[in-house]
């Protein structure tokens, strides 16, 4: 399953008692605050869940996966993760999690492992 | 005099600052109500996460779990190899919106850590 902006919004309403439509704003309004921060430069902590980062990259050749051409990358500025020990604690220790393939991404050495 | 939690509170500057800038946007609603739902949403967030769901908001991002199989570390001080066992990270991939938004104002704003 996939949780998406609506499944925030319900929790809010269920678990806080706010009205649908304030939940929707809340959830809204906290998005768009951490985009915006994003955008001004300024890199976003939320404590118990993670960081986002801002890292700018230079630019590189690149290569088109399916016809092998080199195609330059230029200069950008992109947004980085790194989650917080706490999440990444409960994670470990997360052996409940279902194996799911369509949400859980294997890469291919984790495939080679499955087989 | 500010309690012992507020002032720990205090270091986590950005949770606490988002707070209060959605409690500024929203002067509808009480502070302490602002900062139960963001801490409902981070919560939400991490069960997910924590029971192998996927996450997906549009304009945003997606967040999802990477695999990574079992291996055989080496402890660095002595070199003993050591089992470590599979474990998952969480990967987020930023959405359309946010990528060029960020990516379009990098001339206008120098990043601050």
């Amino acid at each position: 399953m996939t949780l998406t902006k609506a499944d925030f919004a319900e929790q809010v309403f269920d678990e806080l008692g706010f009205i649908k439509r304030e939940a929707h704003e809340i959830v809204e309004c906290f998005l768009e605050a951490i985009k915006d921060w994003l955008e001004q430069g300024e890199s976003v902590k939320l404590s118990g869940f993670g960081k986002f980062t801002l890292r700018d990259k230079s630019g590189r050749p690149g290569r088109n996966p399916k016809t092998g051409e080199t195609v330059p990358i230029s200069p950008r500025r992109v947004v980085t993760f790194k989650v917080s020990p706490k999440l990444k604690a409960q994670l470990g220790q997360a052996e409940s999690i279902h194996h799911d393939p369509m949400n859980i991404n294997l890469k291919g050495r984790a495939l080679r492992w499955m087989n | 005099m500010p309690s012992l939690i507020s002032i720990f509170q205090g270091l986590n500057v950005t949770k606490s600052e988002l707070i209060e800038a959605l409690a500024k946007q929203q002067p509808h609603l009480a502070l302490k109500d602002v900062e139960l739902a963001v801490k409902c949403i981070i919560e939400k967030m991490n069960q997910a996460l924590s029971s192998g769901e996927r996450i997906e908001i549009r304009g945003f991002g997606s967040f999802s779990l990477h695999l990574r199989p079992p291996r055989l570390g080496r402890n660095p001080k002595t070199g003993e190899s050591v089992a470590l066992s599979k474990k998952y990270v969480p990967h987020f991939k930023p959405g359309k919106e946010l990528r060029d938004r960020v990516d379009e104002s990098s001339g206008k704003y120098k990043i601050i850590d």
